[in-house]
């Protein structure tokens, strides 16, 4: 039992904190806010992967003189990538953000809904 | 070098306090500060558990660059403070505990963490760690799949980051705004 909890807490760990990240993303209306939810949903994916990738008594996956046993090295490459292409999202999002700024002088969500409706009532009244 | 389960379970608690202080903060500047350290011990913890280039990217990448764009929007949207008091919110934390216990559920099943018999380690790994080395040259192995046998990946990873670019560059970059456009063409 212990042995079974030492050995899935990363998970269950990966799990409250995705939770955490879908949670902001869903209940705040604050745009920015947001983003960071979205931000800590993907690091939880980011950390379950590398979990997965983790050898009993490897090493970093860099050859040398002495080691015999190394981590896997797929699920890295693969958050390194998503990495890098999370943040570019990530300033594209801010870039969205900036620009709705701009038009609607908010970054609440529901302030932006009742913004829309009144344009969309101003148009039907035309 | 063993993963050592007491660094790794005081990381894990460590980033689950950081993610509730992020839900819990209105306070924009405090919480962006609250998601660089979250970021950075999240780097803390993929050293830990011997992914070291994982853990460069996310500090540079992840606790830094992510961090000053975060700031650098709310400076320039002027967003000091969520604008609603948070309370505690039904039907979100339904969909979230529903989600959850799904995700828990789904875990019961996964293979124990460092099993070398785990479906993960099979297929590819093996081959990357014996004969990575002579075929790339490259003794990080790391290195060697992300810009050789995976290379094709690293390629559409460096085509999304320019479509990320040219996005930002035709939202923000701008001459000049709606109205002035017009008031220019009007001698």
């Amino acid at each position: 039992m212990i042995e079974y909890a030492l050995t899935h807490f990363n998970y269950w760990a990966v799990v409250v904190i995705m939770m955490t990240g879908l949670y902001i993303v869903i209940s705040h209306t604050n745009l920015i806010k947001k983003i960071a939810g979205l931000n800590i949903f993907q690091t939880a994916v980011f950390l379950m992967y590398i979990s997965m990738g983790v050898v009993k008594g490897g090493s970093a996956p860099i050859i040398a003189e002495g080691f015999t046993v190394y981590s896997n090295p797929l699920p890295q490459v693969l958050m390194l990538t998503a990495i890098v292409v999370g943040v570019a999202t990530t300033a594209m999002a801010f870039a969205i953000i900036v620009r709705i700024k701009e038009e609607y002088d908010s970054v609440e969500e529901d302030e932006l809904f009742t913004l829309d409706e009144q344009v969309a009532g101003d148009a039907e009244e035309w | 070098m063993a993963i050592d389960p007491v660094i790794n379970f005081m990381l894990l608690v460590f980033l689950v306090v950081m993610a509730f202080t992020i839900l819990r903060l209105s306070g924009m500047l405090a919480m962006t500060i609250i998601f660089g350290l979250y970021s950075l011990l999240m780097a803390g913890l993929f050293m830990v558990m011997d992914a070291p280039d994982v853990a460069f990217t996310e500090a540079a990448v992840g606790s830094g660059v992510s961090t000053v764009l975060m700031l650098v929007t709310l400076s320039l949207t002027k967003t000091r403070h969520e604008r609603h008091t948070r309370k505690i919110q039904w039907r979100p934390l339904l969909v979230v505990l529903l989600t959850g216990a799904a995700l828990i559920y789904g875990i019961h099943d996964i293979a124990n963490m460092g099993d070398t018999d785990a479906p993960a380690q099979q297929h590819v790994a093996d081959r990357y760690i014996s004969s990575g080395q002579q075929e790339t040259g490259v003794p990080n192995l790391v290195t060697a799949v992300l810009a050789s046998y995976r290379g094709f990946d690293t390629l559409g990873e460096v085509v999304v980051i320019f479509t990320a670019g040219i996005g930002i560059m035709l939202l923000l970059g701008r001459p000049c705004k709606k109205g002035r456009v017009e008031d220019d063409q009007t001698p």
